[in-house]
């Protein structure tokens, strides 16, 4: 896919809305941790080195095309890329902050699809990461690790016996695999309930975070589960463990959103048809404003109260509404208060029609 | 990656200037950016964004089993990665090894950590075909004692010599290091 339209629009694979138990879950998400044998890890690396490795996964790229375990898949080196384009695709969760930030020796290849990209010379040499809508963990493992295998056929991976896939960080350090769900809960915060859920997910060795991961605040109600050990348990321990706990949110998430349905249906009511009302109605909306009230739509959609607004617009909206890609939209740098304008009248604009 | 200036230390700091819509940006470590003027002169100090890493290195200070850290107890010869060049020192302020060579440079104080951090030193689960040889026979092996046991304590002697036959085999192919139709 040509750069330009990879970073102009908001439609990525994940924002489909379709897959497994979708009404809570947005996305879900399979990361593996690779590196080169012989090559320093990235933060000790030159950018010479950099631009060496980036040659050998070219290899690696083309046996992925060439075995067909997904769409065709594009290297784009990010040493010429606009900063703004970057940040495209972080707000798309393609790639993450980290690697948006310096982007010398760095590069990213992509699917068309949009549901593989690896991260070249992030924290590792190779992120490989498959995102898939919904509650589809097994699947994007099964389509990560296919990658993975096509990756290997061209790549000496730094293997160990005992310790498995070697990692910069010992925290990834095994199998390598960070799997996580962005789930939507807006029931359990209004019912105070999440603090409590939270703290249990910690002592089942996972970790909640925000809706751009590590070190990010909840944004509209949205959290991302994931594993946190990833030593001594097989692949498949940890998305058996996930799947299990995050079934039991969605459990828990249902029945408060039927308490709330039973027990507060005016309020409910009057809730998701105010945010749908400033929504349509506002000429001014701050990036906090918008997904807090896009949530309480979602929520509205999500359980039959407002009809009309499909959940994909939603998903689209909270990609759409972002500052990098507003200012994209734009072909200019904006100012906090432009930016509240138009993210205003695209939000507008999307929603009635 | 490393620090444009010195091409020594990682570039932590990240510096976006935009002058006229014209935007520059610098990658540079903490030491070169505060001689260039673009940190304060003050000591930077900074409520930590409290990050896996950052734990990592606390940990690694207040192991009471290993020994290392900062206490006059135990001096040791400094640790260091014939490969890569990185010290076990640095490893513990960064919290980031420099290459895939430090996980057997450092071995003997990864070990104590992971099981901290992890809960386990050993990896199960996947492995790439080529190198996983060995790592596949004694999957195979572990397997092979577990149906053995059971043979025996159900009576099946005829099954159980088998396996055993198996089991040794497989010991033979281990110790050798995994032979190339190993492989698959």
């Amino acid at each position: 896919m040509p750069w330009n339209r990879l970073v102009s629009q908001p439609q990525t694979r994940w924002t489909a809305a379709t897959g497994p138990d979708s009404d809570v879950v947005l996305s879900s998400r399979v990361r593996l941790a690779r590196n080169l044998e012989d090559f320093p890890f990235p933060h000790r690396m030159n950018e010479r080195q950099a631009r060496d490795l980036i040659r050998q996964v070219e290899a690696g790229i083309r046996e992925v095309n060439l075995m067909g375990v997904c769409p065709p898949v594009e290297l784009y080196r990010l040493d010429d890329t606009p900063y703004l384009d970057r940040q495209v695709l972080v707000e798309k969760h393609l790639i993450s902050r980290e690697l948006a930030q310096d982007a010398r020796g760095r590069a990213v290849a992509i699917s068309e699809d949009e549901a593989v990209s690896i991260m070249v010379n992030e924290e590792d040499h190779l992120r490989i990461q498959v995102l898939a809508p919904g509650l589809d963990l097994y699947s994007a493992w099964e389509l990560g690790s296919k990658v993975d295998d096509a990756l290997e056929a061209k790549l000496p991976y730094a293997f160990h016996k005992t310790r498995g896939y070697l990692t910069a960080c010992p925290t990834n350090v095994g199998t390598g695999l960070r799997a996580s769900v962005m789930v939507h809960l807006p029931a359990l915060v209004m019912t105070n309930q999440a603090g409590r859920l939270f703290n249990t997910l910690g002592q089942f060795g996972l970790a909640i975070r925000g809706y751009f991961g590590e070190g990010t605040e909840p944004i509209g109600n949205i959290y991302q589960i994931s594993n946190q050990i990833t030593l001594g348990r097989s692949e498949e321990e940890i998305l058996d463990h996930l799947q299990s706990v995050v079934q039991q949110v969605i459990g828990h998430e249902r029945r408060a959103r039927e308490h709330l349905a039973r027990q507060m249906k005016a309020q409910l009511e009057d809730r998701v048809g105010r945010a749908y009302g400033i929504l349509t109605g506002a000429r001014i909306l701050s990036s906090e404003e918008a997904m807090r009230l896009l949530s309480d739509v979602r929520l509205g959609v999500e359980m039959g109260i407002l009809k009309g607004v499909e959940a994909r617009t939603l998903n689209e909206l909270m990609i759409a509404c972002r500052p990098a890609f507003l200012q994209k939209l734009a072909g200019k740098e904006l100012s906090p208060f432009e930016r509240d304008l138009r993210r205003a009248a695209l939000i507008r604009e999307r929603l009635v029609a | 990656m490393l620090c444009q200036h010195c091409s020594q230390r990682p570039a932590t700091v990240h510096i976006v200037k935009q002058v006229n819509n014209q935007r520059e940006e610098y990658h540079l470590c903490e030491t070169c950016a505060r001689e260039q003027g673009h940190l304060g002169l003050e000591p930077a100090f900074t409520l930590p964004n409290f990050s896996l890493q950052q734990l990592l290195s606390s940990l690694l200070e207040s192991d009471p089993f290993t020994g290392f850290g900062g206490g006059p107890a135990a001096p040791r010869a400094e640790l260091r990665c014939s490969f890569c060049g990185l010290t076990f020192r640095q490893f513990k302020e960064g919290g980031f090894l420099g290459c895939s060579h430090c996980y057997e440079a450092f071995a003997s104080e990864l070990g104590p950590l992971l099981r901290r951090v992890q809960g386990s030193d050993k990896h199960v689960g996947k492995a790439p075909r080529r190198s996983g040889g060995v790592l596949r026979l004694r999957k195979e092996l572990a397997q092979l004692r577990a149906e053995l046991q059971e043979a025996v304590s159900r009576e099946e002697y005829e099954r159980a010599a088998q396996l055993r036959d198996r089991i040794r085999d497989l010991e033979r192919r281990i110790q050798a290091g995994g032979d190339g139709n190993a492989v698959e």
